[in-house]
C-alpha cells in the first residue's frame, strides 16, 4: 500500500539536511498552511458543484451544463464573481464584530479540517484527545454565527442566529454521545490510532448494533450541526430571507458559504474516520484474494470515496425532507435522539463486555 | 410504548420518502439542450410559432385579399394591401392581393386570423426563432414577389 507518509517524510528529511531545525519546521508550517487552504478551497468548489448537480438530478433537472464540459467550471466562475463583488457598508452595524464573525466561522471550519486524517502521514493535528479537539473546535463556529446575527442590526439575522445557537447546542449533545460510543469501543481518542485499529474490521462492523445506531444518530445530529437540509431553520428563506448572513456580501458571504459546504464535508469525514474505517480499505476476514485487490487502491481514494458517499447521503436527505418547525426540531433532539444515544452507550458497554473481546 | 412505535413509524416513513426521491434521481431527464439540438424537429404541430402564407410550385397562393383577417386582428398586426387588376377571362376589374404585411412584433399569436380565413390561405408553422436586431426586421411581407392567386379547381 502506498501511504502519503513516504512523501511527507521525504520532504521533512530533505529540509532538515539543508536547513537548521527551526527553519525547516517553519517552512513545513508554511507549506502545511498553504496545502490546507488550497485543499479547503478546491474541496469547497467541488462540493458546490456536486451539490448543484445532485440537487438538480433529484428535481429532474440537469443542473449546470454551460461552463465547461457538464458545467464543471460553474463553481469556479461563481467564485470569481463572489470575489469581485463589493463589500457593502451597512448602516448601524457593529463593524468590528460584523467583520470578525465571518472569520470566526471559517477559522473554526479550517481548524477542524486540519484534524481529519486523510491518510497515514497526511494528518496535520494528531492529538491524543483528537475527538475532544474536533468537538471543541467545531462548536466554535456557533460563536461566529451568533456574532453575525447580533452585529448585523437586523431582526431576521438575530432570529436566525438564535435558532442556530439553540440548534447547535442541543445537537452537540447527541453528536458527542454518538462519538463517545466509538471512543468506548476503541479505547482511545487519538484519531490516527482509531483508524489503525480498524485494519481488520471497520468500527461499524466491529461494534455491531450499537455502532450502527450511533452512526445513524451521528449522521442526523451532524447534519443538524451544519445548518442544512431539513434542519436549515437558521436560514429558512421563506421566513428569514437568508438568516444570519442576510447582511453579508462579497467575500464575507463567501466565507459563510465555504464554511457551510466544508462543514458538511467535515461531518462526513468524521463519520468516515470513526465509523467507516477512515482510509482503511475494505477487508473481509478470510477472503485473502479480495483483501489483496482492495489493498491496491490508494488509501486517499478510499477516504474520499467513503466521505463522498456520506456527503451524498446528506444531500439525499436534504432534498427529500421538508423543513422542521423549531419545536419539532428541539423535540427530536431532546425526546428522541438524546434518550436513544444514552441507552446506546449502555448497549455499547454490554457489547464490549460480552461480545467484542 | 407509543413513543417507540411512533419513532419506528417515523423512520419507516422517512425511508419511503427517500425511496421516492431516489427514483427521481435515477429517472432519465427530459430537459432539451436547446442550441445543441437545433436540428431536432419538435412534434408539436399545433404550436403557433410563425404566420406564413403557403405557396405552391407555380408561386401561387390562396389569398383573395378579402381583408377578413385584417378586420379580425385585435392588434392591427395584419395589413392587406390590394390592387385592382383586369381579369383576362371576363375582362372585368377584380381586387387582387398586392402586399400582405404582417408585423410579428405586435402579434399576440391568438390565431383568430387563421381560423377566420375563408380560403385557408394563411397558417402557422412551428418556427420559434424570432430574435432579430432591429424592429424593422420584424415586419414581414408574407406573399412572395410576383405571386398570383391560385386557380380554383372546378
Amino acid at each position: 500500500m502506498f501511504h502519503f507518509s513516504v512523501v511527507t517524510n521525504w520532504i521533512d528529511e530533505l529540509l532538515r539536511t539543508y536547513l537548521p531545525d527551526g527553519w525547516a519546521l517553519f517552512i513545513e508550517f508554511v507549506l502545511i498552511g498553504i496545502a490546507i487552504l488550497t485543499v479547503y478551497a478546491v474541496l469547497a468548489l467541488i462540493l458546490i458543484y456536486v451539490e448543484r448537480k445532485v440537487c438538480a438530478f433529484f428535481q429532474c433537472r440537469l443542473g449546470p451544463t454551460r461552463v465547461g464540459p457538464f458545467g464543471v467550471f460553474q463553481s469556479v466562475a461563481d467564485m470569481i464573481k463572489i470575489l469581485l463583488k463589493e463589500l457593502i457598508k451597512i448602516n448601524k452595524v457593529d463593524p468590528r464584530l460584523f467583520r470578525l464573525a465571518a472569520y470566526l466561522v471559517i477559522i473554526a471550519s479550517i481548524c477542524t479540517f486540519g484534524a481529519i486524517p486523510f491518510d497515514k502521514g497526511l494528518h496535520v493535528v494528531d492529538f491524543n484527545v483528537g475527538v475532544f479537539y474536533l468537538l471543541a473546535i467545531s462548536s466554535l463556529g456557533v460563536v461566529g454565527i451568533l456574532l453575525a446575527g447580533w452585529s448585523s442590526n437586523n431582526k431576521y439575522t438575530m432570529i436566525g442566529a438564535m435558532r442556530s445557537g439553540a440548534q447547535l447546542i442541543s445537537y452537540e449533545l447527541s453528536c458527542g454521545l454518538a462519538l463517545m460510543t466509538i471512543v468506548m469501543l476503541s479505547g482511545t481518542m487519538q484519531l490516527s490510532t482509531i483508524v489503525e485499529q480498524q485494519t481488520t474490521a471497520w468500527n461499524i462492523f466491529r461494534g455491531g448494533i450499537p455502532a450502527i445506531i450511533a452512526f445513524v444518530i451521528y449522521l442526523i445530529a451532524g447534519h443538524a450541526e451544519t445548518n442544512r437540509g431539513p434542519f436549515d431553520l437558521p436560514e429558512a428563506e421563506s421566513e428569514l430571507t437568508a438568516g444570519y448572513h442576510t447582511e453579508y456580501s462579497g467575500i464575507q458571504f463567501g466565507f459563510f458559504y465555504l464554511a457551510e459546504y466544508l462543514n458538511m464535508f467535515i461531518i462526513a469525514a468524521i463519520a468516515t474516520t470513526l465509523f467507516l474505517g477512515g482510509w482503511m480499505p475494505l477487508h473481509i476476514p478470510g477472503w485473502d484474494g479480495f483483501n489483496g485487490v482492495m489493498d491496491y487502491i490508494p488509501p486517499v481514494l478510499w477516504f474520499f470515496a467513503k466521505t463522498f458517499a456520506c456527503v451524498f447521503l446528506a444531500l439525499w436527505v436534504r432534498w427529500t425532507m421538508p423543513r422542521l418547525r423549531i419545536d419539532q426540531l428541539l423535540k427530536l433532539e431532546w425526546k428522541v435522539l438524546m434518550p436513544i444515544s444514552l441507552i446506546n452507550i449502555i448497549l455499547m458497554a454490554l457489547w464490549i463486555i460480552y461480545i467484542d473481546l | 410504548m407509543n413513543h417507540i412505535k411512533s419513532i419506528i413509524l417515523g423512520i419507516w416513513h422517512l425511508m419511503q420518502g427517500m425511496y421516492i426521491t431516489m427514483l427521481n434521481f435515477i429517472r432519465p431527464k427530459v430537459t432539451e439542450q436547446y442550441p445543441e439540438n437545433r436540428g431536432k424537429v419538435f412534434p408539436h404541430e399545433r404550436m403557433r410559432g410563425q404566420l406564413i402564407m403557403p405557396h405552391n410550385e407555380a408561386n401561387e397562393h390562396k389569398c383573395t385579399a378579402c381583408g377578413i383577417c385584417q378586420m379580425n386582428c385585435p392588434n392591427g398586426t395584419i395589413e392587406v394591401l390590394s390592387k385592382k387588376e383586369v381579369d383576362e377571362a371576363t375582362g372585368k376589374e377584380k381586387k387582387v392581393l398586392d402586399r400582405y404585411l404582417y408585423d410579428i412584433g405586435s402579434c399576440i399569436f391568438c390565431s383568430i386570423c387563421t381560423t377566420s380565413c375563408p380560403q385557408d390561405a394563411i397558417e402557422w408553422t412551428t418556427n420559434f426563432e424570432h430574435a432579430v436586431f432591429t424592429r424593422r426586421k420584424l415586419q414581414e411581407q408574407l406573399n412572395r414577389e410576383g405571386s398570383k392567386l391560385m386557380k380554383k379547381e372546378k
